[in-house]
């Protein structure tokens, strides 16, 4: 009898103090396990987007697709381009071009068009990655030079990390039924390469390289344009950078 | 690759309304991810039912008491199947336990299951059956007699003392096992809460939605049950036990309306830049989901027909007849009504681009593990493992206090 209650109570006083309430606790701070700063004299790499030299041509989809396996199907992306068109009534509309598409209707002549123009978009890998934080299993994670990546032997496919994009960069790999999303080609830029779509991009819209490093496109990119991040509302704190952004990209 | 999965994306396209990110047509959380909180939320409800009765003594409720924490216990066993079985790699499913990232709001799923599971269900329904269970053992031979013996953990002490540990056990673990119960639920509420690139989840009211539904839904299902197995198994539906249940359950249902009126005030009132996608999503998508079966048949209607039993109050207790059949129209309109409030969450929440442009369409498929069968057995499957802890654990008795004498002849 006394030997019961005393296990009982003791089993008890385990479950109370135990891991269940600890790892809770551990979820409070949002940023347990993203990185605050550019650690200096590492590599810490962004990328740079000037809106106004991006002319819808998407060769860098095809490249993407072709340099990382994407599945050919439009449903998944690792980068994609918008073109909106503004009219002189105020209404926007947005579509996202495909590679195959015949070629973009010319504007010049339609006169209710205010304006025209055409965002690249891809995985902002923020510093601060809301994907990360979410992910049960540590699947997804932040490498040291500030690229988000997935690990595709772990995981679990649970999919917590597309919801928590608010950006619409992941999706769930038809094949390995893991999500996935851009690298900036990290097999590439370890090795000193750019990334494909910096690579094809006829018009030198996208630029990519080391934030820390003193001279670089990258850096001239940053010194010469006046900047926005997308929705810095979230406090995701983007590390793609676009030059020119119209107010209505979200 | 599938051709298949392919070919529903491919049908999707046309259904496309505004502007979506080409990554955001196909819904990621489906119909198992809305019967995961619904299962979820009837064990945090029948629960605290149960601990009305522990805790707070409202001794009406009595009869209800074992039946609601057994239903309690069916429903949790299937909760984490919607979950696991939904994963591209289920396989992997351990690695949350192994190998949990802490910041997760998901990796805690399995220590809030686990602690929800030993600490309090089992632990509660197990000094509740204690002395059943010797009783049983000792009544029965052969197999029977071993599990018995196996299932009180070969206890074999019915002395008064033994008896008052009991009953100061269960006291305690109720207490705990509210705000657990909370915590339960409260955390799956979490999960779509702390989303913040999603406007229609992230919201602090959400776990606190979550959490009332949940009473509502847990409620209701025992009172349902009861008031259907009670006259299967030949006894007699005691109405001053229905009576205070659905008293409480008229109650949950207004603070659980009030909270998601306040919450669809907040969003009009102060109409930040999501609000023109989401009406459109509402009056156009969900519609029929949102303010059809959720507000109208599962709040507004039972309230309704709550509130005459209540107005005509002479005219209804002469009627016992009449007051049952307003109880069960109300309890299976709210059941399809908590249903319909996880739909909309779950789905709804996946529905509009997060660019705010735009709308796209889910499509349910019948087969597959996606598929509307695949739910309904893991709908159906708390009822037939309802239907062995009932066997197992009889709570008869309890549930014909009052009733008719010949109960126990019933044999089942």
């Amino acid at each position: 009898m006394n030997g019961r209650r005393t296990f009982l109570r003791g089993f008890l006083s385990v479950l109370l103090s135990g891991g269940a309430i600890g790892g809770i606790l551990r979820i409070l701070p949002s940023r347990a396990d993203a990185r605050e700063a550019p650690p200096k004299g590492k590599k810490w790499y962004g990328f740079g987007v000037s809106v106004d030299k991006c002319i819808g041509c998407a060769r860098c989809m095809d490249a993407c697709k072709n340099e990382n396996n994407v599945p050919k199907e439009p449903f998944f992306v690792r980068t994609w381009v918008e073109r909106y068109i503004t009219r002189k009534n105020g209404q926007t509309t947005v579509k996202a071009i495909a590679p195959g598409d015949e070629a973009t209707p010319e504007t010049v002549s339609d006169k209710t068009i205010l304006r025209s123009f055409f965002v690249p978009k891809l995985c902002n890998q923020c510093a601060s990655p809301a994907c990360v934080q979410v992910c049960p299993v540590g699947a997804t994670f932040q490498t040291e030079d500030g690229v988000v990546l997935v690990n595709e032997k772990t995981c679990i496919g649970c999919r917590y990390c597309i919801q928590a994009c608010p950006y619409g960069a992941r999706y769930l790999h038809p094949k390995t039924h893991t999500a996935d999303k851009c690298t900036f080609c990290y097999h590439r830029i370890s090795k000193g390469q750019l990334p494909a779509c910096v690579e094809v991009c006829p018009t030198q819209a996208r630029i990519f390289g080391d934030l820390n490093a003193a001279a670089s496109p990258m850096s001239r990119f940053l010194r010469m344009n006046k900047i926005h991040t997308l929705k810095p509302g979230l406090n995701t704190e983007p590390k793609v950078f676009y030059a020119n952004l119209d107010g209505e990209v979200r | 690759m599938n051709p298949e999965t392919m070919h529903s994306l491919q049908e999707l396209l046309p259904q496309i309304q505004g502007y979506i990110y080409p990554n955001e047509i196909e819904i990621h959380w489906g119909l198992l991810i809305v019967v995961y909180p619904y299962i979820t939320g009837v064990v945090a409800g029948a629960f605290i039912l149960a601990s009305l009765v522990k805790v707070f003594n409202v001794k009406e409720v009595q009869p209800l008491y074992r039946l609601s924490l057994l239903t309690a216990l069916a429903y949790l066993l299937v909760a984490p199947m919607a979950l696991v079985s939904h994963l591209g790699h289920a396989e992997r499913f351990y690695e949350i336990l192994l190998t949990p990232q802490t910041s997760s709001a998901m990796a805690m799923f399995g220590f809030v299951y686990a602690w929800y599971l030993m600490a309090v269900l089992l632990l509660e329904i197990w000094f509740v059956h204690r002395t059943d269970m010797i009783d049983m053992a000792e009544r029965n031979t052969g197999a029977t007699r071993l599990l018995y013996r196996a299932l009180s953990l070969f206890s074999k002490d019915k002395g008064e003392r033994a008896v008052a540990f009991d009953h100061k056990a269960l006291k305690v673990i109720t207490i705990v096992g509210i705000p657990s119960a909370f915590l339960l639920h409260g955390y799956v509420g979490f999960i779509f809460g702390s989303i913040k690139a999603n406007p229609w989840w992230s919201s602090v009211l959400i776990p606190i939605v979550f959490l009332f539904s949940a009473i509502v839904s847990g409620i209701a299902l025992v009172v349902l049950l009861y008031l259907i197995i009670t006259p299967l198994t030949g006894g007699k539906i005691n109405m001053k036990c229905v009576d205070k249940a659905v008293d409480f359950l008229f109650y949950a249902v207004i603070v659980d309306f009030s909270l998601e009126m306040v919450d669809f005030i907040h969003r009009v009132y102060q109409s930040e830049e999501e609000i023109k996608i989401l009406s459109e999503m509402v009056m156009n998508k969900l519609f029929a989901s949102l303010i059809i079966v959720q507000v109208l048949l599962g709040m507004l209607v039972p309230l309704l027909l709550i509130s005459l039993t209540k107005i005509f109050k002479k005219r209804f207790s002469l009627n016992e007849d009449m007051r049952k059949m307003v109880y069960f129209i109300s309890v299976i309109l709210i059941q399809f009504g908590i249903f319909a409030t996880r739909w909309n969450v779950v789905i709804g929440g996946q529905m509009f681009s997060k660019s705010f442009r735009g709308l796209t369409t889910y499509k349910m498929e019948f087969g597959g593990i996606e598929g509307l069968f695949y739910a309904i057995l893991l709908l159906a499957l708390p009822i037939i493992i309802l239907a062995v802890l009932l066997k197992i654990l009889p709570p008869w008795k309890e549930l014909r206090e009052e009733g008719e004498a010949g109960a126990e002849a019933a044999g089942i």
